[in-house]
């Protein structure tokens, strides 16, 4: 096992510095994708019994050798990772290479990016950790930052640096309060955090690790960071990067911080994730790019995430073992779930984008006929996202919220409300996610061609194809094997909730212990499968009339005329009108909206024009605000420059003074 | 040992003394006389040092006191004399603050330094923790010194309390490597030898020895 981590780290060190060199990138990229089989491989071992205790490493810090292990909660993780890194890889190999110079810098920081993902994963001390959080990060900006040398790109990536260094820098001063005994996990639970301290240690986690999953009001990076990569780096950044930030989150709160810690501790996580969910379905619904339409459907998922992972510190702090097992549980699916959805989805984009030769859904449609194999794929995944019964999203999310709905089971009525409250703010997300994907899949795939671009467009081969059919695949079998797939992953809920702890499964079935209910994807799925083929067969054999092929989903408008082959783009819906009654209605609960009609002055042939404008409440309540103070502290220091020297030495022996009296005074208290 | 035997009686009256004589540069106004005080202060470390080595068996201290003696004690006194000599006359140099002030701001600091020094210290020798209370009494009058001089000598005298003051507490722990005594009595060298340069510089340009009329030549425009 060792080994087997040990290969695929070295392995990947290696490839970064292949990957700077430039030379044969799809080997390359193949060499990644390989590792991760390898990562993935070890992740199932360990979850089936074969784990990894703490072992310390021949390097490390000044004072301590770095720790590895590999318990239940990490093998779960890196089986997310393998399962995003593995098709990602595949598809960098069969993307067409970028020119020499920004081949050179994705090929190091690609490498180096899932190296990093898998250390925090692996780690099992704080600066270990720390250490692959900081490389996730900062590769992930040379990826973002490679495409883009200057122009919105770069401003971009200058915001998402900033964020990635704030995240950091919270997680640095969340583990200094954690570790007064030692950097070590093991060191750390003896001594688990109390009073300010942990309330402190909280807070700090949450901007943290909250920033890089992109809770509100921290989310407004993400939908701007996260498309502006490669489709590949993209697909990691949405699928696997915030499951990391995830499991640090996890670890820090529920595992490290010990399981004494009061109720009260999962509340700030429920409603910062409902709001985050709600924000992000309601972004996806309005974004004109379909890979920041994805990238919002991801702060949607993580949002539903952390309110589970919030629910299940309740029902532990309340002492409802089953139940917070049930929430824990429905968190761990769906980061599994969402890891092959997501990753799937988004390599249908980038397909999209580079043989149909655009992100906007303005320019594509009618995809379907060009390119079956994509259009199947999405379709399954947007099935899978949309939480649709048989597939994929539905188990997890139908977990989450049972647990919600047994909210009523904890004393408090804070909880309660709150617990209510959110079923319904986390139901409308959910509505509004499948809203998101049939816009999406409606778009992209459906109706006629806007564009010779899209109507030329060729169906994905070879590579890139497996590199669809592999998440794809797993994405089909989760919808199935839900059950055996979380109670694989029981492990990691003893992990975090005690020896007595296992997952809400029976056999092949999902169950919520004595309350009865009971979710059987095999029935679901074999029963809808049934119905399909009946339907099909009578359609087929049965009928007497021969099929015709009807008029493509138009919305009801008029044929194209006659001089435009490719039909005009204005006789079909388009993806700013199709999302308008989302906007009129919801759309100012996340986006400060400025709509503005121009009516073009008397005699003029000009058409009259709607002008949207539209501006995340994230940069006008949140980072708006902190610009301005910023500037204000650097006008009050300016102040500071002009002194005499005298001044000078008065101010710097006025703090030793100061501090001197503050350490006399600490003595005598 | 303690109160009423002769090693911890010595130093404590060294370091007393050293004490003492950083009051009287806090208040001095004559430059004459404030050389005068630098070098009996350099001498009187010079002397606690050689104690030390003495009581702590350390001959590595005897040389440190020998570096004190020949640099703090007799060669910037000199050095300084001369150029007040040559340069200006001997004339009062005004402190900014009153003297009755500045005085009681020094009262307050030993206080402060006799009350973070010895709490944090329980447990260690008694010599050590008067020592330490002492030195950081220095350091802190020879930062006030610092803040009070309007004069560069002024500023250079309290530069060369503060150095005292560290030497002092290095002297005063057992164990202290030789090394850091010598990079910092170089240091200390260098330092004086700017500020030497410095004084002559404004001396040149400005005909004066006020910190203060650099202020409008500083060259980042208001």
């Amino acid at each position: 096992m060792l080994t087997l981590l040990g290969l695929c780290f070295l392995a990947l060190l290696g490839l970064a510095v292949w990957g700077g060199s430039g030379r044969m990138p799809r080997a390359m990229f193949l060499g990644c994708a390989a590792c991760m089989a390898g990562l993935g491989l070890a992740g199932g071992l360990a979850l089936a019994g074969g784990e990894l205790p703490p072992t310390p490493l021949p390097i490390g810090p000044p004072w301590a050798p770095s720790l590895i292990a590999l318990d239940a909660l990490s093998a779960w993780f890196l089986l997310i990772l393998a399962l995003v890194g593995l098709p990602a890889s595949l598809f960098a190999a069969a993307s067409p290479p970028p020119p020499a110079p920004v081949a050179r810098a994705e090929g190091a920081a690609f490498p180096l990016f899932l190296a990093g993902m898998a250390a925090v994963i692996v780690a099992a001390d704080g600066f270990s950790l720390l250490l692959g959080f900081e490389a996730m990060s900062l590769a992930s900006w040379g990826l973002i930052a490679a495409r883009h040398p200057r122009g919105p790109g770069r401003r971009t990536a200058r915001l998402y640096l900033g964020f990635a260094i704030f995240s950091g820098l919270c997680l640095i001063a969340g583990f200094a309060l954690l570790a007064p005994a030692g950097l070590g996990f093991a060191a750390i639970r003896t001594a688990p955090p109390e009073g300010w301290r942990a309330g402190m240690v909280l807070v700090l986690v949450l901007l943290g690790a909250g920033s890089k999953i992109g809770l509100a009001p921290f989310h407004v990076w993400l939908p701007l960071a996260h498309p502006a990569a490669a489709t590949p780096a993209s697909a990691l950044m949405s699928g696997a990067m915030v499951k990391v930030a995830l499991y640090v989150m996890l670890r820090m709160l529920m595992d490290l911080s010990g399981p004494a810690q009061p109720l009260w501790w999962g509340l700030p996580l429920v409603a910062v994730g409902a709001a985050t969910a709600l924000i992000g379905a309601l972004r996806a619904n309005l974004e004109q790019d379909i890979k920041a339409a994805l990238a919002c459907s991801t702060l949607e998922n993580m949002g539903l995430m952390v309110v589970g992972l919030g629910l299940a510190l309740v029902f532990r702090g309340a002492d409802l073992r089953p139940l917070a097992a049930l929430a824990l549980g429905a968190v761990l699916l769906h980061a599994l779930n969402h890891a092959g959805f997501k990753s799937l989805l988004f390599l249908c984009a980038g397909a999209v984008a580079s043989l149909a030769g655009s992100r906007d859904p303005d320019r594509l449609g009618g995809l379907i006929h060009r390119m079956p194999w994509v259009a199947g794929c999405a379709m399954l995944g947007a099935a899978s996202a949309a939480a649709l019964p048989p597939f994929s999203g539905f188990a997890s999310e139908w977990l989450l919220l049972q647990s919600l709905i047994q909210g009523w089971r904890v004393a408090e009525m804070s909880v309660q409300l709150l617990a209510a409250a959110t079923l319904a703010v986390a139901g409308m997300a959910i509505g509004l996610a499948a809203a998101a994907m049939v816009r999406f899949l409606g778009l992209v795939f459906l109706g006629r061609p806007r564009t010779p671009m899209a109507a030329g467009a060729r169906d994905a081969t070879g590579l890139m194809r497996a590199a669809l059919l592999i998440p794809a695949a797993a994405s089909a079998l989760l919808a199935v094997l839900a059950a055996p797939m979380l109670a694989l992953g029981g492990g990691a809920i003893r992990v975090l909730l005690g020896a007595n702890a296992h997952a809400p499964v029976t056999g092949f079935d999902l169950v919520l212990g004595e309350v009865g209910a009971r979710y059987a994807p095999w029935a679901v799925a074999g029963l809808l499968a049934l119905a399909v083929v009946l339907i099909a067969f009578a359609v087929r054999r049965r009928s007497k009339l021969e099929p015709t092929r009807g008029p493509a989903w138009d919305g009801g408008f008029m044929p194209p005329p006659a001089h435009l082959p490719f039909g005009d783009p204005l006789s079909q819906v388009s993806a700013a009108g199709l999302g308008q009654p989302i906007r009129r209605s919801l759309g100012a609960i996340a986006l400060g909206i400025v709509e503005r009609h121009e009516v073009a002055p008397p005699g003029s042939a000009l058409p009259a024009a709607l002008r949207v404008e539209a501006e995340d409440r994230g940069f006008t309540h949140v980072l708006q605000p902190l610009t301005r103070l910023r500037r204000t502290l650097s006008r009050e220091a300016e102040l500071l420059r002009n002194l005499t020297l005298r001044v000078y030495l008065s101010i710097s022996f006025g703090t030793l003074v100061v501090l001197l009296a503050l350490v006399a005074l600490l003595e005598r208290g | 040992m303690g109160f009423g035997q002769l090693p911890y009686d010595v130093a404590h009256v060294l370091g007393g003394a050293m004490l003492l004589v950083s009051f009287v540069l806090l208040y001095q106004r004559r430059t004459a006389a404030l050389v005068n005080a630098l070098a009996l202060q350099g001498v009187l470390l010079a002397a606690a040092a050689v104690w030390q080595g003495y009581v702590q068996g350390a001959p590595q201290l005897y040389a440190t006191g020998l570096i004190a003696l020949a640099a703090k004690g007799i060669a910037i006194p000199l050095f300084l004399r001369r150029m007040m000599q040559s340069r200006m006359p001997d004339r009062a140099v005004e402190p900014a603050q009153s003297i009755g002030l500045s005085m009681l701001g020094g009262v307050l600091l030993v206080a402060l330094a006799i009350l973070v020094v010895l709490p944090a210290t329980t447990g260690a020798r008694a010599l050590a923790r008067e020592d330490l209370a002492m030195a950081l009494s220095i350091v802190l009058l020879g930062l006030l010194t610092m803040i009070t001089r309007r004069s560069a000598l002024g500023q250079v005298a309290g530069l060369m309390t503060l150095e005292n003051g560290l030497v002092l507490g290095a002297v005063g722990v057992a164990g202290m490597p030789l090394v850091i005594e010598l990079s910092t009595a170089g240091l200390v060298l260098v330092v004086i030898v700017i500020a030497g340069f410095f004084a002559r510089l404004l001396r040149e340009r400005f005909d004066s020895l006020d910190t203060d009329m650099l202020h409008t030549h500083r060259g980042e425009g208001r």
